[in-house]
C-alpha cells in the first residue's frame, strides 16, 4: 500500500499553484491536509502525475471576518477554526457540525477547504456550506468566479470545481437572529454521517439540510409548517432525496431518521 | 465496593515476603514499548540486499484464470522476479488438508481463484512501492464462475462447487450422538428450537502478518522470520510444503508482536509464499502485509448456520441438546481447520448437566477468505445459540431466563464432571459465582432500572450467560472429526506438550525460555515471578526470553500462543523446570552449609537452613557452581546448568471409540450480566451496565487477567456491535478498510464490572486455567440476549446494526406522499446496479442510430477514450481513463451489441477490467422521435462491481454510477445541442463507464 | 518553490526530538516510512496506511500528525516528535509513560506510541481534561489489547499529576 509516483511541488504563492493547475491540468492535483487525498493515493486510487502542496502560502491561511461574511482560506485547518476564538458567534452551525468531522488528530491537518473540494456527500463541512448558502471561491490562471454552495456540489465526489482551478477559500455568511440546530447519526462516533441534518431558522420558516443520504447536501425551505404538516413535508423530502441501502444502513433507516431528526431539529429551531 | 474490586486487581503491590506470583507488578515489557524500543518484525533491521514482495490479488470471488501476462512487470526497472501460481507450485507442494478428501491447498491460486483476494502473483522488487507499480502492469485475463457465499446456500443442490474433492462442497459431514437422545426427545414435554447466522469478524491485531525469509541452495535450508504464533504444529505443514525435512526450515520468532489473538496462526500460507519466492531469487525476501490485504485475504473466524433443540422439562431443566451446524471455512480447508468446529466439541453442553446430546457437523466451502484461529476459536458461535436458546425456553415457559440457567448448572460438588460429550470439567462452583456476581454486580438494583426505564416508554433489556471457558486445547481434539476406524489409521494425537527452559550462567543469573510466543500478553512477566518465587529472588532478577527459533529451542507441536494456554500450562511448566534446579541447588547449598536439604529455603537472595537463618549462602554464589567447580559438587546433585522441562497433562487422552473427546484440559466459568438501552430513533445499543464475573483458578497476575478480560470484552463488543466481514452475493468483499470493518473505539468501550473467585485446577501446576478468550464468548450473546429482551423479539443477528435493528421493531413505513418520487428499488445486498433514465438528442433516431456505431465518432467523444477497435459490427473494444472525483483509473472494455432493432432499440453487454476493478453491464437503449426532429433516448441499465473498488469505495459506488451517467447524458446533450454531424452520443461510452469503474459482472 | 522530480531521492532535513537529522526520500515516500526505515524511529508504528489506526501519529510543527497520510517532502524543515522523544532520559521514563505501565494500559504495545503522543500533546494545552474528553480525543486511535480504560485512566492520572508538578515548581 504504498502512492504511486508523482513529482512533488511545494507552492510558496498562489500563483505557482494556478500555473502548475494550468499546466498540468487534471493529472495535477492540490494537496491540503492530505487526510482524503493520502489515503487515495496510498490505496492507489488516484494517479497524480503532480501533487502541489499549498500549505506553506501564508496568503490562503486566513480567516477573515467581513460585516456580513467570514472568509475561510484554502490553508485554513479545521483545527485552526474551531480554535477560532469568533466561531460561536459568528458560525454557531459550523461550531457545532466541526466537532464531528474525524478526529482531533485528523481535523489537525485536515482543511476545511479540502472536505468542501473532496465533497464527500457525507461530510459535514459541505452539508454546512449547503445549510448556510454560503459560496465557495475558485481561481485559475485565467479568472477567478464565485458558487453558490448549491450549485458546486455536483454530485458524490464532483463539483463545479474545474481542473484547472484552485478553491482560494470560502465565504459563510453570518447569520444574525437565526437559531440553528446540527446532529448527526453514524456508526461510530467521529465516522462519516449515515444522516446528517443542519436546520436553521429563516426569515419565513425554516431550512433543513441533510447529508449522507443524496449524493450532495441538499437543504429544502419550508414555510413555518404546523402539526403534521411537518411529518408530511419531511416524509416527502426523505423520499425526494433517494436513499441507498450500504454495509452501514438501508435507505429505510435513513429516511426514517430524516424524519425523526428532522422533526427534532425544525422543533429545536422554531422553538 | 466495585470499584475497589477493580482496583485491587489494578494496584502495583510491593514488597516483603509474599509470594510474587498473584501482584500485579508492573510488567517488564513495558519500559521499551513505551519509549519506541520494541523490536516488532518491521523494526528489525534486514540483510543488505533484501527484496520486498507484493501479492497480486484476485478481484473476482470464483474464476478460472486464462492467462496472466506478466512481461511488463518482469521488465520494470528494480523488479526481481515476478512469480504465479505456475512457478510456486514448481517449487512447494500443496498444503495439507484436515480432512481425508482429494483436494488440494496452495498458498497462491492455481489456474483458479476462489476468493477475493487469493493470491494470483507475487512480485518481488527492490522496494515495496515498486514492486506495487510492477503489480499494476500485470494482465490477467480471468473468465468469472458463478459464486456461493452462505454455507446453506453452497450446499444447496445446484450450487457452484469450488474443489471437485469436496462435492457439493461438503468437506466433512460427522453425526455424533452421546446418550439417548432420541429417547429424551420423545419423553420431553416441551421442544424448543432456534436457528442461528452466526456472523464472519476477526479480532484483527493492529500489526499486520510480516515475514522475512532467505533460502540457502547449497543446504536446501530456509530461515525464516515471522510474527507467526503457534501452534507449532504448522511448523510440519511449512516444511512439507517447502519440501525440505523440520531441520531445514528454522523458524524464528521476533522479540515483540503486535496482538495476534489467533490471527497471526494463518501468517503460514505466506511463509510458504515467501520462502518459496526467496528460494527463487536465491536472495532474502521481506513482506509486510497492507491493512487492505490483512482485511480482504488474511484470516477470519468461521460464519457458521446452526440449528439447535432442546427438550425441556416443565421445570426448565434441559434434558437433551440437538446440534445442526453447519461450519463455513472459507475457500480452502486451511489446516488446523475445521478446529474452529471442533475445539468445542467437548463442551457442547456448556456450563450445563445435560446427559443426552447429538450432533450433526458439517463443514463446507464458500467463495471467501480461508478461515483460522480467532480468540474464542468456536466458543462465540456455540455459546451464541445455547444462550439465546436458554433464554427462549425461559420466554416460552414464563420463567426467568437466570432460573433457567440455575436449574441446569452442574452442581457444585460434581467436579471433576465428565460433559455427556467427553470433556472433564476440572473445578468450579457456579452457582457461587452467580450468587457473587447477581449481588456485586447488584442485579436487583438492574432490574429496578429495567423497570423505570419501561415505565418512561423507553427499549431497555437485561442479558444473562453462563459459559464454561475452555483453555490448553488437546492437541488430539481435532481428529474427532475422523471416524474412530480413521483415527485407528492415523495413529492417536493427544495432550498439549508445554516446554521451559531455566538455566543459571557462570555468576549465577537466572534465564528462563520458553516457547509461548506472547503477542502482548506480558509472559516475561509473570514468568519472573513464578521463578523468582521459586529461587526466593524477585523479578528483576529473572530475564526471560520468549522468542523461538526452532533451531535452538526446545518446541513441540503444541508450542505457541493459542488456547489460552500460558498460565495454565506453559507458566506451570516453568515452575517445574525451576523446581528442578532448585532441588539440586538445595543438595548443593545443603552440602555446602553442612545442613540437610530438606532444611533448604530459597529466599531474598540467599540459600539458607530453615533451622539456622544465618547459615546461608548467596543464592548466586550456589548457582554458579556448575560452571566453576563441576567436581566438588555432591555426587547426587547432577548439573544446575541449565534443565528443559516438557509437560503434558494426563488428562488430555485421544478421543475415544464413542467419539467422546476431552478437547481442554481446564475449564473457567464466566457469569454475564448486562443492562443496554436502545435509542428509539437511531436504533443505536448502549450498555448501560456489564458485569462479568470470572473463574479462572489461580491468578497470577490480577492486572494481566484483568487485561485480557477488558480487552476479549472490547473484541466481543465489536463483534455484537459492529464488526463483520460482509459479502455480496457474487462474493464481492464489502469491508476493505478500517472505515468499513469498525473496530470500536474509546467512545463506545465502556469499563465492565469484573469480578473473581478462584477455584484452583487440580489439573495444572499453579491451579491456574485460562481466561483470555472467555468474554469472545460471552458477551456477543449476553449483549443480544439483553436486545432481544429491550425489544421483544425472538430472533438477533449480528451485528446488532441499527438498521437491522429497525427492520425488526419498525411497521410499515410511511408512504411516499402520492405525487411524489417513489422509494428506491429495494435492498440490492447483490451489489447489482440498477437504473433508468431519458435524454433528448437532436438529430433523427436514424441519425443517431449511425452515429453510436461509429468508433471514430464514439473515440473522440468519450472522455479519457485512448482507443476503439471494432472487433466486428457489433463487438468494439475500447481503452478508457474513467475518474471520478480523485478516483481514477485505467481499464479495458469490451463490448457487444445484441438484439439489434435500428433505429428503434439496442441491448449492448460487455466488461471492463482495470487495477481497481472490474464489471460487467447490460443495458438497453430506445431511440424515438420526439416529434419535433429530434430523438428521445431512453435507457436502463443492471450493473454490479467486483474487485478493490468494491471493498474500499462501496459506500460511494452507488451514485457514483449515477453520477457518471447522469454527466454522460448532459454531456451527450451538450453535444448533440450544438448540432453538426459530428456531434453525437455514445452508447460504448456509457457502457465503458458504467462497467469499468462502476459496472457489473455476471 | 521546490520541484521534486517523482523518479529521483531529495534530501530531506528535520529536527527529529530537537536533534537535526537528514535523509532522502521520493516524493513519494511517506513520512512513517521515512521515519522508520530512513531515520531509524522504527518506535511509529503502521496500521493501516489510511488514517484510522492511529499507530502512526506523531506531532509535527505542534500539529498531531498520521504519518501514513502525509509525505515526507512535505514536512522537510519541520520540527517532529515523536514516541523516541518522551523519556527525560534513556533509563527513565516520563509521567505519562510511568501511568501506562502502573495502569497495564498496554499490552502488545503496538498501538502505544500513536496514543502517547495524542496525549502528550493534548495534556500539554489541556491541563484538567474530563474523561468525556479523554475519551473524544483517543476516539482517533485504535487498540485491539486493552479495552481502552486502563488506558483512559493512566492518562487521567498522569494529567492530575502533572498538572501538580507543574504547580509544585510554580509555587516554588
Ligand atoms: C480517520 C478519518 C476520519 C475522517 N472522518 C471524517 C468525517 O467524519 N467527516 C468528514 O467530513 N471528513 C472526514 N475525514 C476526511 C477529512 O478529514 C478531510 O480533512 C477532508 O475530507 C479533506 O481535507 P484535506 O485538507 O485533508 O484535503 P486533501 O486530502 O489534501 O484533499 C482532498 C481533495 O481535495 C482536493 N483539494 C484540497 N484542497 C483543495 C483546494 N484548496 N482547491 C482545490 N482542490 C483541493 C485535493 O486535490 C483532493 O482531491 C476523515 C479522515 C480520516 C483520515
Ligand atoms: S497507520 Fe497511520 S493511521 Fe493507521
Ligand atoms: S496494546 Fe496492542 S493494540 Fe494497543
Amino acid at each position: 500500500m504504498k502512492p504511486p509516483a508523482f513529482d512533488y511541488l511545494r507552492a510558496e504563492t498562489v500563483g505557482e499553484v494556478l500555473d502548475g493547475l494550468a499546466q498540468q491540468g487534471g493529472d495535477a492535483r492540490v494537496l491540503a491536509g492530505g487526510q482524503s487525498l493520502m489515503a487515495m493515493l496510498n490505496m492507489r486510487l488516484a494517479k497524480p502525475k503532480l501533487l502541489i502542496d499549498i500549505m506553506r502560502i501564508p496568503e490562503l491561511r486566513k480567516i477573515e471576518r467581513k460585516t456580513d461574511a467570514v472568509v475561510i482560506g484554502a490553508g485554513v485547518r479545521q483545527a485552526d477554526l474551531l480554535a477560532w476564538p469568533d466561531l460561536a458567534e459568528a458560525l454557531p452551525l459550523v461550531a457545532l457540525a466541526l466537532p464531528c468531522v474525524g478526529h482531533m488528530q485528523t481535523r489537525s491537518r485536515g482543511t476545511i477547504c479540502g472536505s468542501l473540494a473532496h465533497a464527500d456527500p457525507s461530510a459535514e463541512m459541505p452539508l454546512a456550506l449547503v445549510a448556510l448558502g454560503g459560496e465557495v471561491l475558485l481561481r485559475s490562471a485565467r479568472r477567478r468566479r464565485r458558487v453558490a454552495a448549491k450549485d458546486f456540489f455536483a454530485g458524490m465526489m464532483l463539483t463545479a470545481r474545474s481542473d484547472d482551478e484552485l478553491i482560494e477559500g470560502i465565504s459563510l455568511p453570518v447569520i444574525n437572529g437565526s437559531r440553528f440546530a446540527f446532529r448527526e447519526v453514524a456508526r461510530r462516533h467521529g465516522d462519516f454521517a449515515i444522516v446528517a441534518c443542519a436546520a436553521t431558522k429563516t426569515p419565513s420558516g425554516v431550512r433543513l439540510a441533510v447529508g449522507g443520504v443524496a449524493d450532495v447536501p441538499t437543504a429544502r425551505d419550508w414555510p413555518r409548517l404546523e402539526g403534521s404538516a411537518v411529518d408530511d413535508a419531511l416524509n416527502a423530502f426523505a423520499y425526494e432525496l433517494g436513499a441507498r441501502d450500504d454495509v452501514h444502513a438501508t435507505a429505510r433507516y435513513r429516511r426514517d431518521l430524516v424524519r425523526m431528526i428532522g422533526r427534532d431539529l425544525i422543533g429545536e429551531v422554531l422553538r | 465496593m466495585v470499584q475497589a474490586a477493580v482496583q485491587s486487581a489494578n494496584s502495583v503491590d510491593q514488597g516483603d515476603d509474599k509470594p510474587w506470583v498473584g501482584r500485579s507488578i508492573e510488567r517488564v515489557e513495558d519500559a521499551a514499548l513505551l519509549s519506541g524500543r520494541g523490536r516488532f518484525i518491521d523494526d528489525l533491521g534486514v540483510q543488505p540486499g533484501t527484496l520486498h514482495a507484493t501479492i497480486l490479488r484476485s478481484p473476482h470471488a470464483h474464476a478460472d484464470i486464462v492467462s496472466i501476462d506478466v512481461e511488463a512487470a518482469r521488465r520494470l526497472p528494480g523488479v526481481a522476479a515476478v512469480l504465479t501460481g505456475e512457478q510456486i507450485k514448481a517449487v512447494t507442494t500443496s498444503l495439507v488438508v484436515g480432512v481425508k478428501a482429494p483436494v488440494e491447498c496452495w498458498p497462491i491460486a492455481v489456474e483458479r481463484v476462489r476468493y477475493v483476494g487469493e493470491p494470483v502473483a507475487v512480485i518481488v522488487a527492490t522496494d515495496r512501492a515498486r514492486a506495487e507499480d510492477a503489480a499494476e502492469l500485470i494482465n490477467v485475463a480471468y473468465r468469472p464462475r458463478a459464486a456461493t457465499v452462505d454455507p446453506l446456500g453452497a450446499i444447496a443442490p445446484g450450487a457452484p462447487v469450488l474443489h471437485d474433492g469436496f462435492p457439493g462442497n461438503l468437506a466433512s459431514d460427522r453425526a455424533f450422538r452421546y446418550g439417548d437422545p432420541e429417547k429424551a426427545f420423545a419423553d420431553a414435554p416441551h421442544r424448543f428450537s432456534i436457528d442461528i447466522r452466526y456472523p464472519r469478524n476477526s479480532c484483527t491485531p493492529i500489526e499486520t502478518y510480516g515475514v522475512v525469509a532467505s533460502h540457502d541452495a547449497g543446504e536446501d535450508a530456509f530461515e525464516v522470520l515471522a510474527n507467526f504464533q503457534g501452534p507449532f504444529s504448522i511448523h510440519t505443514v511449512i516444511a512439507r510444503a517447502l519440501k525440505v525435512p523440520g531441520n531445514r526450515l528454522r523458524l524464528r520468532t521476533p522479540p515483540d508482536s503486535g496482538g495476534s489473538f489467533g490471527v497471526k496462526q494463518g501468517v503460514f500460507p505466506y511463509i510458504v509464499l515467501i520462502a518459496a519466492a526467496a528460494r527463487v531469487t536465491g536472495r532474502p525476501v521481506k513482506w509486510i502485509e497492507d491493512r487492505l490485504e490483512h482485511l480482504t485475504a488474511s484470516v477470519s473466524a468461521t460464519n457458521r448456520a446452526t440449528t439447535l433443540a432442546a427438550a425441556v422439562a416443565a421445570d426448565g431443566k434441559i434434558l437433551a441438546l440437538d446440534w445442526d451446524q453447519v461450519e463455513d471455512c472459507g475457500a480452502h480447508l486451511r489446516a488446523p481447520e475445521p478446529a474452529t468446529l471442533y475445539r468445542m466439541h467437548g463442551n457442547m453442553t456448556g456450563a450445563y448437566d445435560i446427559g443426552h446430546v447429538r450432533i450433526r457437523n458439517r463443514v463446507v466451502v464458500t467463495n471467501k477468505t480461508p478461515t483460522g484461529l480467532n480468540r474464542g476459536f468456536g466458543g462465540p458461535q456455540v455459546y451464541f445459540a445455547l444462550e439465546r436458546l436458554v433464554q427462549r425456553i425461559a420466554i416460552g415457559l414464563g420463567l426467568d431466563p437466570l432460573d433457567v440457567i440455575e436449574r441446569n448448572l452442574i452442581e457444585a460438588g460434581a467436579f471433576p464432571y465428565r460433559t455427556a460429550t467427553g470433556a472433564l470439567l476440572d473445578s468450579g462452583n457456579y452457582q457461587d459465582a452467580i450468587a457473587r456476581a447477581v449481588e456485586q454486580g447488584r442485579l436487583a438494583e438492574l432490574k429496578a432500572r429495567r423497570d423505570a426505564a419501561r415505565a418512561e416508554g423507553r427499549l431497555y433489556g437485561i442479558g444473562f450467560t453462563a459459559v464454561v471457558e475452555p483453555s490448553v486445547s488437546n492437541m488430539g481434539y481435532i481428529t474427532t472429526v475422523l471416524t474412530a476406524a480413521e483415527r485407528r489409521k492415523a495413529g492417536p494425537k493427544n495432550g498439549a506438550q508445554a516446554t521451559a527452559t531455566v538455566g543459571l550462567d557462570p555468576v549465577g543469573s537466572v534465564t528462563v525460555h520458553v516457547a509461548s510466543v506472547p503477542q502482548g500478553q506480558g509472559h516475561r512477566t509473570v514468568l519472573s515471578q513464578v521463578v523468582a518465587d521459586v529461587f526466593g529472588l524477585e523479578p528483576k532478577d529473572i530475564r526471560v526470553n520468549t522468542e523461538i527459533d526452532t533451531a535452538k529451542d526446545a518446541w513441540s507441536i503444541a508450542s505457541g500462543n493459542y488456547a489460552s494456554r500460558f498460565a495454565a500450562a506453559v507458566a506451570g511448566t516453568a515452575k517445574i523446570a525451576a523446581e528442578r534446579v532448585a532441588g539440586r541447588l538445595a543438595r548443593i547449598a545443603a552440602s555446602q552449609l553442612n545442613v540437610e536439604a530438606a532444611d533448604i529455603v530459597f529466599a531474598r537472595g540467599f540459600v539458607t537452613s530453615k533451622q539456622n537463618p544465618e547459615n546461608r549462602i548467596a543464592f548466586s554464589r550456589v548457582a554458579a557452581l556448575s560452571h566453576w567447580s563441576p567436581g566438588s559438587l555432591p555426587d547426587d546433585a547432577g548439573q544446575t546448568i541449565r534443565e528443559t522441562v516438557f509437560w503434558t497433562p494426563p488428562e488430555l487422552t485421544p478421543p475415544g471409540e464413542d467419539d467422546r473427546i476431552n478437547s481442554s484440559l481446564c475449564h473457567g466459568f464466566i457469569f454475564d450480566f448486562c443492562g443496554v438501552e436502545i435509542d428509539r430513533i437511531t436504533l443505536q445499543t448502549r450498555i448501560d451496565r456489564y458485569v462479568t464475573m470470572h473463574d479462572c483458578g489461580t491468578i497470577l497476575h490480577p492486572g494481566m487477567v484483568n487485561g485480557q478480560i477488558r480487552g476479549g470484552f472490547a473484541q466481543a463488543l465489536g463483534a455484537a456491535l459492529y464488526e463483520e466481514y460482509a459479502y455480496a452475493e457474487d462474493g464481492s468483499f464489502l469491508t476493505g478498510t478500517l472505515a468499513d470493518y469498525l473496530l470500536p473505539t474509546t467512545t463506545e468501550v465502556p469499563e465492565p464490572e469484573i469480578f473473581h473467585m478462584e477455584t484452583p485446577s487440580p489439573f495444572t501446576p499453579l491451579g491456574a486455567k485460562g481466561v483470555g478468550e472467555g468474554n469472545c464468548m460471552s458477551t456477543p450473546v449476553c449483549l443480544a440476549n439483553a436486545v432481544a429482551d429491550a425489544l421483544g423479539v425472538a430472533d438477533i443477528t449480528l451485528p446488532l446494526v441499527p438498521a437491522r435493528l429497525a427492520e425488526l421493531v419498525r411497521g410499515a413505513e410511511p408512504p411516499p406522499p402520492a405525487d411524489g418520487v417513489a422509494a428506491a428499488p429495494a435492498r440490492e445486498s447483490d451489489r447489482r446496479l440498477r437504473g433508468e433514465g431519458q435524454a433528448s438528442v437532436r438529430g433523427t433516431p436514424e441519425q443517431v442510430w449511425v452515429m453510436l456505431l461509429d468508433p471514430a465518432t464514439l473515440q473522440s467523444i468519450i472522455p479519457g477514450c485512448q482507443r476503439v477497435d471494432k472487433i466486428t459490427e457489433t463487438h468494439f473494444r475500447a481503452d478508457v481513463t474513467l475518474g471520478i472525483g480523485p478516483v481514477t483509473g485505467r481499464y479495458r472494455a469490451d463490448v457487444e451489441l445484441f438484439d439489434l432493432d435500428p433505429p428503434r432499440a439496442v441491448t449492448l453487454r460487455g466488461g471492463a477490467t482495470g487495477a481497481l476493478g472490474f464489471g460487467s453491464a447490460e443495458g438497453r437503449v430506445t431511440l424515438a422521435p420526439d416529434g419535433s426532429g429530434g430523438t428521445k433516448l431512453t435507457y436502463s441499465y443492471d450493473a454490479a462491481i467486483g474487485g478493490k473498488i468494491a471493498s474500499i469505495g462501496g459506500r460511494l459506488l452507488d451514485g457514483a454510477t449515477r453520477v457518471i451517467i447522469g454527466q454522460f447524458f448532459a454531456a451527450l446533450a451538450r453535444r448533440a445541442g450544438g448540432g453538426g454531424a459530428s456531434g453525437g452520443f455514445s452508447l460504448l461510452a456509457l457502457l465503458a463507464k458504467v462497467a469499468g469503474l462502476f459496472g457489473g459482472r455476471r | 518553490m521546490s520541484r521534486f522530480k517523482s523518479d529521483a531521492r531529495h534530501p530531506i532535513h528535520v529536527s527529529l526530538n530537537g536533534e537535526p537529522v537528514a535523509g532522502e526520500a521520493e516524493p513519494r515516500t511517506l513520512l512513517s516510512d521515512f521515519l522508520r526505515h530512513r531515520l531509524g524511529a522504527t518506535g511509529t508504528h503502521v496500521g493501516c496506511e489510511h488514517g484510522v489506526c492511529g499507530a502512526c501519529t506523531v506531532v509535527v510543527d505542534g500539529m498531531l500528525t498520521r504519518s501514513c497520510l502525509t509525505l515526507a517532502a512535505q514536512v522537510d524543515g519541520c520540527e517532529i516528535r515523536t514516541v523516541e522523544g518522551l523519556a527525560p532520559a534513556a533509563d527513565r521514563l516520563g509521567v505519562l509513560q510511568q501511568a501506562f505501565r502502573r495502569h497495564h494500559a498496554l499490552q502488545c504495545g503496538f498501538c502505544t506510541a500513536g496514543i502517547l503522543m495524542s496525549l502528550d500533546h493534548y495534556l500539554a494545552r489541556n491541563p484538567a481534561p474530563t474523561e468525556a474528553e479523554i475519551r473524544d480525543l483517543l476516539s482517533g486511535h485504535l487498540c485491539r489489547c486493552t479495552g481502552y480504560t486502563p488506558i483512559i485512566q493512566a492518562a487521567l492520572e498522569a494529567a492530575a499529576q502533572l498538572a501538580s508538578s507543574k504547580k509544585e515548581t510554580s509555587d516554588a
